[in-house]
């Protein structure tokens, strides 16, 4: 599995572009692990992943990746603490039990916090909700409201709301559309909110 | 000096080598067999005639590919295929051998940790300080499990398969039905059956046959016999189910190449089996600091060591800040799924391996 970047998931990229070189990273809900692998060959990283889809961790797993089956609501409370430099929650936030414990045990257990996820803030969500007043399917909300697997989902304002409320710093943040674009309303969330279709974060603790 | 607190003057350890050791002597892995198993892994039985118990896993481009690796498998201490066991002749320090004595029950109890530590030894004499890997399912799982905590320095990766950190009270049950019902054959003689040559074929026949039911399911019975019959008519005292007499078939074959006494015994090494015990009940202490990579596999049907137990093992190496991949196979072949073709399994174990293999420095 010898992928290069630029076949990565686009929030995985800009993931890896905020990993300093040779750190300890836990990547929560690593998929078939492609983070970890691209972290391990070219920043030289100890990356492991967890992930509660059996059939990936096989096959992360038989690709040489250090991937076990767990559940980021449940697994992570056995990590000692400061056992990562990163942990990493890509996509995967808005399809936990519990986001804010989940959170805490991120920072617990690691000096910071990488957590994307879709901004359920975005105009075309916002617009297709005013004016069928049905739940909106796009392109990364794509199942319907009866099977989705996100049962959580949060706008970029509302991470920041439980991020202040929780008294964890902002290192880092961004919005991006599909395409990757982030300029230009970066430096103003409500504007992100409006526009990015996905957003990272780096936190730590205060 | 075991853990009993007896020692054994003379210890001769049975094995089998397969592949080339590499000039650096980093490409051993030691296969650690399971309760019935020895040290035949992958060539021609010379008891029974039949292929090597892992020969699906062990050979040329197969998962532990020994055009590569240099695969070690020993005999278990107290077993009955070539190591010091009750079927052994007795030694005692400063006095010669009686070859007409062996050592039957009056061979000392063995722990897990026992008959790792003999393989240490076998290990070292090969002149093997630190090990690729050390690989083994059921009760070769524990093997591994043990090795890690005691030898964390000569363990580079582990794997234990369908295993348990410790024997549960099921288990121990299971067991005991075993035991008691060689105990109950009165060719038994307390043990020293040897003496006059017969066997408690019955007992231990019986024991098999209870044992088996464990490694299989429901689903894997029920797909390989149903309700299907033999006669058609009701009878007693006859086989009336094709189960039964696969039942009686396992028990009379096992019989030929098992010795009862070693079965008391690796199986009460076996129930005796609690890692954490060793740490004041807290497994993670057990892998403190520990730089060994595990790969932990597990079987959906296996109830005989249920997923929960190898989940729980990943756990504590998690608290022991360990290198962890740990997966769980689906298989409706039960527990003995770990000795037969699955291709996830063996994708998985062939994956971990060579992913390991990158981190040694191991040439591919």
């Amino acid at each position: 599995m010898r992928y290069v970047a630029k076949n990565m998931r686009l929030d995985l990229r800009l993931i890896a572009g905020m990993v300093a070189p040779g750190a300890r990273v836990l990547d929560i809900g690593c998929g078939d692990g492609t983070l970890i692998d691209h972290l391990y060959r070219t920043h030289g990283c100890d990356a492991r992943g967890i992930n509660i889809d059996m059939a990936e961790v096989t096959r992360a797993i038989a690709h040489g990746l250090p991937v076990m089956h767990g559940d980021a609501d449940t697994d992570l409370a056995q990590y000692p603490d400061d056992s990562f430099d990163y942990v990493v929650l890509s996509r995967t936030l808005q399809a936990v039990e519990r986001p804010r414990e989940v959170l805490r045990q991120m920072l617990r257990i690691g000096r910071h916090a990488l957590v994307s996820f879709p901004n359920f803030g975005h105009w075309q969500l916002r617009w297709k909700l005013l004016w069928t007043g049905r739940m909106p399917n796009t392109k990364v909300w794509d199942r319907p409201w009866y099977e989705t697997p996100n049962i959580h989902p949060c706008t970029i304002r509302d991470f920041f709301a439980l991020a202040e409320q929780e008294g964890y710093v902002v290192e880092r943040w961004l919005a991006v559309d599909d395409d990757g674009q982030r300029s230009p309303w970066r430096r103003f969330p409500a504007m992100a909110n409006l526009f990015g279709e996905q957003a990272l974060f780096q936190l730590r603790k205060a | 000096m075991l853990d009993c607190g007896s020692s054994l003057s003379r210890v001769a350890i049975a094995y089998r080598t397969y592949g080339t050791l590499n000039a650096a002597r980093s490409n051993a892995i030691l296969i650690c067999h399971a309760l019935t198993g020895d040290q035949y892994v992958a060539e021609r039985h010379p008891v029974t005639g039949k292929g090597g118990w892992w020969d699906v896993v062990v050979g040329p481009g197969l998962p532990i590919d020994t055009d590569r690796y240099f695969v070690i498998s020993s005999n278990v201490l107290g077993g009955c295929m070539g190591s010091t066991g009750p079927r052994t002749v007795m030694t005692q320090a400063g006095r010669d051998d009686d070859p007409a004595v062996l050592w039957g029950t009056d061979f000392p109890p063995v722990t897990i940790r026992d008959m790792v530590r003999a393989q240490k030894r076998l290990v070292e004499q090969l002149g093997i300080a630190r090990l690729f890997a050390v690989v083994g399912g059921s009760m070769g799982g524990m093997q591994v499990l043990q090795w890690a905590a005691s030898y964390p320095e000569s363990v580079f990766a582990a794997v234990p398969i369908a295993t348990a950190p410790y024997h549960s009270a099921q288990n121990i049950a299971f067991n005991e039905v075993g035991r008691q019902s060689i105990f109950a054959d009165a060719d038994w003689q307390q043990g020293r059956y040897w003496q006059s040559g017969a066997i408690p074929a019955r007992g231990l026949a019986v024991a098999r046959m209870v044992a088996h039911i464990t490694y299989l399911s429901e689903e894997a019975l029920t797909r390989k016999f149903g309700r299907r019959m033999r006669g058609g008519s009701l009878a007693v005292f006859n086989d009336m189910f094709e189960v039964e007499s696969y039942l009686q078939h396992q028990g009379s074959t096992f019989v030929r190449r098992f010795d009862a006494n070693s079965y008391l015994t690796i199986t009460r090494a076996c129930d005796w089996f609690d890692l954490a015990a060793e740490y004041d009940g807290n497994l993670s202490a057990a892998f403190a600091g520990t730089r060994t990579r595990f790969c932990l596999i597990s079987f959906t049907s296996d109830w005989l060591y249920p997923t929960a137990e190898s989940r729980a093992v990943a756990r504590a190496l998690n608290g022991a800040g360990a290198n962890v991949s740990f997966v769980e196979i689906a298989s409706d072949k039960g527990h003995d799924a770990f000795l037969l073709d699955e291709p996830d399994f063996h994708r998985t174990l062939a994956g971990f391996l060579g992913g390991c293999a990158e981190h040694a420095g191991l040439a591919a």
